[in-house]
Formats: C-alpha cells, sequence, structure tokens
C-alpha cells in the first residue's frame, strides 16, 4: 500500500506538469492549428524568471507573478512576430518556425540567466507528509492544487465568458468567427500568451522539487507533446488525461518493471494506444473544411 | 575617388601578417579543443580560463626553452563531431606540437585517431577509462577515472562495516560508465550490489527507484551522475525518509550541488580531489601548496570559485611544459617519452607517476574522501 501511494504520487506530481504544458499545446493548436514546440519554453522561462527574480530579493508571490507575465509577454511576442508574419505558410512550416523560437529562446535565456540548475525553497516547508506509510512532499500538494486550478480557471473562462467563447469560435472556424465580428488575431494573441502563462504557473510550481536551468524546457515540450498525442490533439480534457496518464506510466514502470526501461514503456504503451485509437483517448475524427 | 586609405590599409595589413608570421615561428603552439559553451560549459569554461592564464604567467616568466607559448583554443561545444574536425585543425594547420583538451570523455575519444596518426602528445582532461585503457601510444589524461571513484567509496563502505550496497546511476554517459565501472570492481572489493537502478538524464523525480532500493536490503546507496540528478536522488532520499548512507561521486564535486541539495545534503560522503579542501590539509601534505598557488592565482584574477576542472587543465599544461623542458625539444616522440618519465609531479588532482603503460599516473591517494557538514565539504581522510 505505501509503495503504491509513494508511485501514485510521484506519477501524478510529474504527471501533472505534463498536463500543463499538453494543455498550452492544445490550447494554441485549437486555436490557430500550431504545434507550438516552444511551449516547453515557457515553463523554463516560469522557473527562471522566478528564482532569478527571488534571488534578486523579489518577494516570492511577487517573483512568481513577474514571472507568469514574462512568459505571457514572450507567448504575445512569439505570435506577433513569428506565428501571425507567416500566415498562410503550411503545418509543417509552422512548426519549424515554433522549433527556430524554442532554440533562440532557450539560447537567449542561457546568456541573460545562466548554465546553471537553480531551486527555489517550497512553498510550505521540506517536511514530507506520511500519508498510508507513504512520504509526499507539501510542494507536490500544491502542484496538484495549482494545476486543478488552472485547468477548472480554463474551462470557466471558456465555457462562461464571452472571450472564452470567441476563441471556441475561432477554433471552430476562423472565416465564420471573422464575419460575425469577432477579431481573431486578438484572440490567437490571447491563446499564445494564455498558454504561455499556464506553462509559466507550472514552472513555478514544480522548480521547488524538480530544479530548473535554461535548457529543462526541450524534454517537456516532448513529453507534454507525447501527452496531449495520447489524450487526443485539441482536446483540453485529453491534454490532462494525457499528461497524468504519462506520468504515472513512467512512475509504475520505474518501480515495478524496470527503471532503465521507464521512458521505453511509457512510449510504448502511447504507441498502442495510438494504434488502436489514432485520435488519443479523447480525441474526435478530425473533420476537413470544405 | 581616393585610393589612398585602401592601398594604406593593404600596406599595413601585409606588415601586419608578416610580423605575426615571424612571431609565431618561434613560439611553441600548444593546441586545445574545449567545450566552452554546451552543457559540458561548467567544466570547459574553467579550463579555457586556467589554460590562458597560465600561458600567460609562463611567458611573463620566459617562457619554455627561451620559447614562448602560443595557445591556440577552439570550441567545440560539446560536440564530438566538431572536436574532430578540431583536433584535424590543429594538427594540418596550426600545427601544434601538442593538445591539452578534451573536456569530456566523447570529445576526447572523437579526437584521439587524429592526434595519434600525427604523432602529437594529447592530454586530456576527461574522466572516461577507456581514454588510457587500453594504453595509446600519445594520449595521457589528468582527471581521476570513475572507477577509482568507486574503489574509493567501497572502500569506505567496507570502512563502516557494510557490504550491500544499492545503486543509482544515470543513462547518460558519465552515469552509465561509473555505473559500469562500481559493476566490474564491486566483487573484488567485497561489496555485493543488491540494486541497479537507473534513471534518465533530465528526470525529475526518482522516489520509484529509491522505493525498491529501499525494499532490496541495500546498507548503503551509490548514486553515480553529475549535475542535476544527484541533487534531485539527495532530495528524494531524504523525503523518503530512508537513512542509510548516501554516497556521490566526484561528479558533484561543487558548491552547486550542495546548495541545489540544500539541507539533504547533510551527512552526504563523496571521493574527491584535494582541491575542495586546501585549508583542511594537513601542513605536511604535498599537495597543500600547489592547491592553494593555484587558488589563489585563479581566484584573483578570475573572480569566480575555483574548481576541480580548472585543476585538471592546470596539472595538463604543467605536465606538458615539464615534459617539454626535459626534452628540450618539441619533437612529439621526444616531448612523450619526456612525458613517460614524469615522476613524482605534484598537481592539483595528485601525485602523478606516469609509466609507458600507465598514463594517468593516479592512485587512490589521489582521491580524499569527504563528507557535506554544515553546508559545507568535511575532509574525513
Amino acid at each position: 500500500m505505501a509503495e503504491f501511494v509513494q508511485l501514485l504520487f510521484a506519477g501524478l506530481t510529474t504527471g501533472a506538469v505534463y498536463a500543463l504544458v499538453a494543455l498550452g499545446f492544445t490550447l494554441i493548436f485549437q486555436a490557430s492549428e500550431v504545434v507550438n514546440f516552444a511551449q516547453g519554453e515557457f515553463v523554463m522561462l516560469g522557473g527562471m524568471v522566478t528564482v532569478f527574480a527571488y534571488n534578486a530579493g523579489v518577494p516570492l508571490p511577487l517573483a512568481a507573478l513577474l514571472a507568469v507575465v514574462v512568459a505571457a509577454a514572450t507567448g504575445t511576442l512569439l505570435h506577433s512576430l513569428a506565428i501571425a508574419p507567416a500566415k498562410g505558410a503550411t503545418v509543417v512550416t509552422l512548426i519549424i518556425v515554433t522549433i527556430g523560437a524554442s532554440i533562440l529562446i532557450r539560447g537567449l535565456a542561457q546568456i541573460i540567466f545562466d548554465k546553471q540548475f537553480h531551486a527555489l525553497p517550497a512553498f510550505s516547508g521540506d517536511e514530507p507528509l506520511r500519508v498510508f506509510g507513504a512520504a509526499i512532499l507539501p510542494q507536490s500538494l500544491w502542484v496538484l492544487g495549482g494545476s486543478g486550478t488552472i485547468v477548472l480557471g480554463l474551462w470557466l473562462f471558456m465555457e462562461r465568458t464571452l472571450l472564452g467563447k470567441a476563441v471556441r469560435a475561432t477554433a471552430a472556424n476562423r472565416l465564420a468567427a471573422e464575419l460575425v465580428g469577432i477579431d481573431t488575431r486578438l484572440v490567437l494573441t490571447l491563446a499564445f500568451a494564455v498558454s504561455a502563462a499556464i506553462g509559466a504557473v507550472g514552472g513555478i510550481l514544480v522548480t521547488p522539487i524538480t530544479l530548473t536551468s535554461y535548457a529543462v524546457g526541450t524534454l517537456l515540450a516532448l513529453k507534454g507533446f507525447a501527452a496531449a498525442m495520447l489524450g487526443g490533439i485539441g482536446n483540453p480534457v485529453g491534454a490532462v488525461v494525457g499528461g497524468l496518464v504519462l506520468g504515472l506510466l513512467e512512475a509504475f514502470a520505474a518501480g515495478w518493471i524496470s527503471s532503465t526501461y521507464k521512458d521505453g514503456v511509457a512510449f510504448l504503451v502511447i504507441l498502442l494506444v495510438l494504434f488502436a485509437l489514432p485520435q488519443g483517448l479523447l480525441g474526435r475524427a478530425a473533420v476537413g473544411r470544405v | 575617388m581616393n585610393r589612398r586609405p585602401l592601398l594604406l590599409g593593404v600596406v599595413s595589413a601585409a606588415l601586419f601578417a608578416t610580423s605575426g608570421a615571424v612571431r609565431a615561428a618561434d613560439a611553441i603552439k600548444i593546441g586545445s579543443f574545449l567545450s566552452v559553451t554546451g552543457p559540458a560549459s561548467f567544466l570547459g569554461d574553467p579550463e579555457k580560463r586556467t589554460l590562458e592564464l597560465y600561458v600567460e604567467k609562463i611567458n611573463a616568466a620566459g617562457g619554455v626553452l627561451g620559447r614562448e607559448l602560443e595557445l591556440v583554443i577552439y570550441d567545440d561545444g560539446g560536440d564530438a563531431n566538431n572536436a574532430r574536425t578540431f583536433a584535424t585543425r590543429l594538427v594540418e594547420s596550426d600545427k601544434v606540437v601538442a593538445v591539452v583538451g578534451g573536456t569530456t570523455t566523447a570529445t576526447t575519444l572523437a579526437a584521439i585517431p587524429v592526434l595519434e596518426d600525427a604523432q602529437i602528445p594529447f592530454i586530456s582532461l576527461a574522466g572516461g577509462i577507456e581514454i588510457i585503457e587500453p594504453t595509446k601510444p600519445f594520449t595521457f589524461k589528468t582527471p581521476h577515472t570513475d572507477r577509482m571513484a568507486c574503489e574509493k567509496i567501497f572502500e569506505d563502505v567496507k570502512k563502516r562495516g557494510l557490504a550491500k550496497v544499492g545503486l543509482i546511476s544515470s543513462t547518460a554517459g558519465f552515469g552509465a560508465s561509473m555505473r559500469n565501472q562500481c559493476l566490474t570492481v564491486a566483487p573484488a572489493r567485497g561489496i555485493e550490489i543488491v540494486a541497479d537502478e537507473r534513471y534518465a538524464a533530465g528526470d525529475t523525480d526518482t522516489t520509484p527507484q529509491l522505493n525498491k532500493i529501499r525494499g532490496s536490503g541495500a546498507e548503503a546507496i551509490v548514486n553515480a551522475d553529475f549535475g542535476q540528478g544527484p541533487a534531485i536522488v539527495t532530495r528524494n532520499v531524504r523525503q523518503l525518509g530512508i537513512d542509510i548512507p548516501l554516497y556521490q561521486s566526484h561528479g558533484v564535486a561543487s558548491k552547486s550541488f550542495i546548495e541545489l541539495a540544500g539541507a539533504a545534503a547533510e551527512g552526504v560522503r563523496l571521493p574527491a580531489a584535494a582541491m575542495l579542501v586546501p585549508d583542511q590539509l594537513p601542513d605536511d601534505d604535498p599537495q597543500k601548496t600547489v592547491v592553494l598557488d593555484y587558488r589563489a592565482a585563479y581566484e584573483s584574477s578570475q573572480n569566480q570559485p575555483v574548481s576541480t576542472f580548472g585543476g585538471h587543465a592546470y596539472d595538463g599544461l604543467m605536465l606538458l611544459v615539464q615534459a617539454i623542458q626535459k626534452a628540450g625539444s618539441t619533437d612529439g616522440v621526444k616531448v612523450r617519452d619526456a612525458l613517460r618519465e614524469t615522476k613524482g609531479f605534484v598537481g592539483t588532482g595528485g601525485v602523478v607517476n606516469l609509466s609507458a603503460t600507465d598514463h594517468m599516473g593516479l592512485d587512490l591517494s589521489a582521491f580524499r574522501m569527504l563528507e557535506i557538514r554544515n553546508g559545507t565539504w568535511q575532509l574525513l581522510y
């Protein structure tokens, strides 16, 4: 029992971060059909900006807020400087643009910050909580709670606000959305800014556990993308499910099968799922536009 | 249009080129390729600074064999292909007499065939034992090997009266290599490896692996990795409340490990070079003056704390300079022969005794056993 709970929390904590990255992928994909491989860099910016602001004497909550703002601004710039000018380009071209952007952001971070790993103090101490004999870090609860809040907030925004409905309308049919007077450019910019902010919050929440450096974004983008595919790209619920499942697969594969092959086991399961369900666990079949 | 400035430019450029050529002809060219940028930059950067600092010092003191040293450094960015290209360039266009460089085992191995073919003495700054095993005619290295780290750790485990070890290592280069070495030397040292867990580079949670080690009956944990991984493992060990001794490798021998692991680092032991604890060395320790001098020279000129990695570059350069002086020549074979005759050279890494079959020349006494206490290194023995 203790071992099961330990692995469960290990998997959920890692999975929550994958879920937030996958959510960022989904949001941008929904609004613009762009697969944004710079998504992991937003997580990195969240952690790194917080660390450097905090070390410079800014109180932690303020440093975190600053990091979210910096990431959102970077997301906005990414859209207006790189994605918008390439309007009408093929999906592959846009993917290459985002990969280029991620290399640029990583390179700048390496110069502006440094090449070292950094830690943040845990929000509520390092003393583990005992749950059924397992040792859970309080920070894990922060990660899980924070991720849950973001998912809920995003859902409310999409379902209950006019702006959120505009985002969904743009996703459903951009031309029709423009015809009814929605400023689709604003909506797309918003999608990038919100995705970036979500990634940044993820980065801030996990840094006390996982540490951060300028280079952490690459791996997270890859895992987040796999999670988004597993859940069904374009489906926010799928993104969350995909992220958590990937995290749990890794933890239980490492704990019960073989830590050497844990990534292999995780990706094998993803492959098998996608063979059986090519649209992912919760994806819908793509509908061609006429 | 006035052509005079252009003409003037050409003439002065030609003059400059000629004077450069004359100087280059009587300077002794020493080549280097280092990973100054990229993932291994925390190794390559202090190495570059050290080489530049000491070449300047040696030249200020009159050079070697009455000639100035000229350093040619390329940055391979941690890429083995680049390393090979730069090694070729050092041989063919720069025509260096010897090479001190190769920040990582991968970049070193890529350059060895080029430098061996050209019969150019090569002192590597990387850790992997495959660099000098089997012995290659012109390749040497200064840092300790991961095998020595395993042996030193197992020696300490035995001293504590323990025998069962749980191994946890990264699947990336250094971790994988040290894991193999630990598995190889364990039986001879009377150590039983009861768990052999691994994690991928960049993994942020190792509690599943440590949970398994806890259930394996291990009496001590050995973590083979450098960078962020060991900090995560150390934090996870404390999180799970595992209270058996934890050993890290010399790969974590920098202050940043203590900062990252925080309070969890208390009580962690590791084998490391004397460079980490120069002030704690007894006064009769042969390395004490060398290490203190290097630290003073480095820290006063570079405005950053000294690391063992820069020390490897210091040892390599000094070994080479000594050998060139002894050989009285810059001929590759003669310098190599002189290197092989090096006995009792005191460097920052230890006391070096080279021979035709031992191209590293360090024994276990070069490693000190340290324990982290109150957020700093404490020399045990």
